[in-house]
């Protein structure tokens, strides 16, 4: 059947691969341990969130085939990693899920001592709450959540999270049920990652209060409704938000941490449980932690580093290090906070406020 | 034709006689015909603005999918650029990749549950095996339930046998390509047995009685009358499945292992980053290549639906 051979021809089309370089694309002095020449790491993470050339700079260092499959979301993963790992080595999940995963025994250990560049990561990004010790994971790059806002529009300055509430204008929420509690909690002065039904329900009621100005719960697109003006104010991540302002070249998109409680982020690589290749998996945690490696990936997903090595040397482009997603001032940073596993039983509380939330804001 | 010229008749005597200066029916008539125009136009318009905007955007001089900033063909440019030689972006291989396993996994899909589904409609409009009306109603299960349900069963259910295989034999199996396609071809069965079936139902059973009278053995009459009068249904049943098959996200997902990532796959996997103008750009080229295919088929059933005989 001709359908069939058109199929066949486009296969053989695609299926057609460039011809292998002998030099790697970025410029570094790492070298892979031997005795890996052969082999196979496979990797799970989003889409495009790694470097243009990391993969292929890997598997020429170490003479090794890279397995790239990809994932939508941190649940989907956990999902899949519930059901047993398929035969995946490493992935890339957010802070809390490494929790999830790693108190469920979903992670393997990891042994620091394979992985020496651990040294350029920055203190402030080690040994976190999620995973004490970094037994299981290594930082990757990390994010906040805060306020992207139309400066024209807004006709101020923003600083707080109240000021969202309280603008006279259009504002867009983010559709992240523990993002906008942590918020609501916040303002309350109780704590973000509260498991109290009580402190959640206050929250719940100062939302539905406050919520005269909100015009859309936006599953991340709050950004690109930012950009096309039909909100002035959106509870935004700021990779999106930076996105947008790089695009339009323009002024009056801004991007802001509140001074008290912005929202941090942080993704690992993690050893996955029963991966085939654990000993390859870590060096290729070593090899992404190199400055030059780690840089690359940042300049590339723009998302800020904790690779302090990378910083110094002036390896992330200018303009990104110095924008307001990512040069964010101590004492800011200092009063930020992680969304963290609060468990089953708070997360169903946090779950039906929101619908709640949502139900009767009619949004 | 004679009642109905009667009863209409009637109708409008009916009506002359009892309303005076406002014809309710004659409104809702009229409201109907503009309905008639209008209802077309919006369906419509629902069904290809989506489309047209997919294809605009996918010439936007811009990484984001929102906001037009000015033509290019660069998208166009990058899905070739590997296979013309020159330097692929790394996304854009995992998505030519992620291309590859789609048709892969389609088509061999599309072919099972076609032969299969073709076989079940036979058998339960021309056979006569027990319980028809209880399988004819469990054809329409996998149709009706959750996508994620299914995704999920198949998933538990391969685990099961995997289990059940490695402490039997000592094999251990993994999920691949083989479960995503059998994945795939369970709920594509339905699709073409239901479209077969109809198609079958419609067809003159006299032909096959003809046939058998004339000398055809069994076989005979198959290749030569049935199969021919029900192959438009079965091509309509086949694209069918490819389509759904090429959709799905579920159930391929759950039951994928390393290495299968798939198209829809990878773009769900986009979103941490954004949705760049290539998907739109090889969803176009996909768009074309479908629409050729839609094309060829109408001709052949044009072709197969002029002949005199089908007709009954």
């Amino acid at each position: 059947m001709r359908v069939w051979i058109a199929l066949a021809l486009l296969l053989a089309l695609f299926s057609v691969t460039t011809a292998q370089e002998s030099e790697t694309a970025i410029e570094t002095d790492w070298e892979c341990p031997p005795g890996f020449e052969g082999q196979t790491l496979s990797l799970f993470n989003w889409a495009t969130y790694i470097g243009e050339n990391t993969v292929a700079d890997f598997e020429l260092l170490c003479g090794v085939t890279v397995l790239y499959d990809v994932y939508d979301s941190d649940e989907v993963l956990l999902a899949r990693m519930r059901q047993g790992n398929p035969g995946y080595d490493a992935a890339f999940p957010t802070d809390y899920i490494v929790d999830i995963m790693r108190v469920e025994g979903l992670l393997a250990e990891i042994d620091l001592a394979n992985i020496p560049n651990i040294a350029n990561i920055g203190e402030q990004y080690l040994d976190q709450n999620f995973d004490p010790g970094n037994l299981h994971s290594v930082p990757y790059v990390w994010g906040t959540t805060g306020i992207g806002y139309n400066i024209e529009a807004v006709g101020y300055e923003i600083t707080e999270w109240e000021q969202v509430f309280e603008c006279e204008c259009r504002v867009a929420w983010l559709d992240s049920t523990r993002a906008m509690f942590g918020i609501a909690l916040t303002i309350l002065g109780y704590d973000p990652n509260t498991t109290d039904a009580d402190e959640i329900a206050a929250a719940r009621d100062y939302l539905i209060e406050n919520s005269g100005n909100v015009v859309a719960i936006a599953a991340d697109d709050g950004d690109a409704l930012l950009a096309q003006g039909e909100v002035d104010i959106a509870i935004e991540y700021g990779g999106d938000v930076g996105q947008q302002i790089v695009d339009c070249e323009c002024e009056e998109l801004q991007y802001v941490v509140p001074s008290v409680g912005g929202i941090i982020d942080f993704t690992s690589i993690v050893l996955l449980a029963d991966g085939p290749n654990p000993e390859l998996a870590q060096v290729w945690m070593d090899y992404v932690l190199q400055p030059e490696i780690q840089a690359s990936i940042t300049n590339t997903v723009l998302y800020p580093t904790p690779n302090v090595a990378a910083i110094e040397a002036g390896l992330i482009e200018e303009d990104f290090q110095n924008s307001s997603s990512v040069a964010i001032p101590e004492e800011v940073m200092e009063e930020t906070f992680f969304i963290e596993n609060v468990g089953p039983d708070a997360e169903l509380l946090y779950n039906d406020a929101w619908d709640e939330v949502k139900i009767l804001t009619g949004l | 034709m004679g009642n109905q010229v009667i009863s209409r008749a009637g109708v409008g005597t009916a009506v002359q006689t009892t309303a005076q200066g406002f014809r309710a029916d004659m409104a809702v008539r009229s409201i109907g015909k503009v309905g008639l125009l209008v209802t077309p136009i919006f369906s419509y318009f629902f069904l290809w603005a989506p489309i047209a905007l997919l294809v605009l955007f996918s010439f936007n001089d811009s990484r984001g999918v929102d906001t037009w900033r000015g033509f290019t063909l660069r998208w166009y440019e990058n899905i070739f650029a590997g296979t013309m030689g020159g330097e692929a972006r790394f996304a854009t291989d995992l998505m030519l990749s992620a291309l590859g396993n789609t048709l892969f996994v389609s088509s061999i899909a599309t072919v099972i549950a076609t032969i299969l589904g073709t076989m079940i409609a036979l058998s339960l409009v021309r056979g006569n095996i027990p319980g028809k009306k209880v399988i004819d109603s469990i054809l329409y299960l996998p149709v009706v339930i959750p996508e994620i349900t299914q995704g999920v069963s198949l998933a538990i259910f391969f685990k099961l046998i995997f289990d059940f295989v490695e402490s039997s034999t000592g094999v251990n199996g993994t999920p691949g390509f083989g479960s995503i396609i059998i994945g795939h071809v369970v709920f594509n069965i339905s699709y073409v047995a239901i479209v077969v079936r109809a198609r079958l139902a419609n067809m003159n059973p006299r032909l096959e009685e003809a046939a058998n009278d004339l000398g055809a053995n069994q076989w005979q009459t198959f290749m030569r009358i049935t199969f021919p009068l029900i192959l438009p249904g079965v091509i309509a049943g086949a694209l069918l499945a490819l389509t759904l098959s090429m959709d799905d996200l579920v159930v391929t997902f759950f039951n994928s292992g390393v290495g299968n990532t798939t198209l829809p796959v990878f773009v769900h996997g986009l979103i941490k980053t954004s949705v760049t103008p290539e998907v739109n750009a090889l969803s176009t080229l996909m768009l074309l290549f479908s629409t050729v295919i839609v094309g060829f088929s109408l001709f052949l059933q044009n072709r197969y639906t002029d002949r005199p005989y089908n007709n009954r």
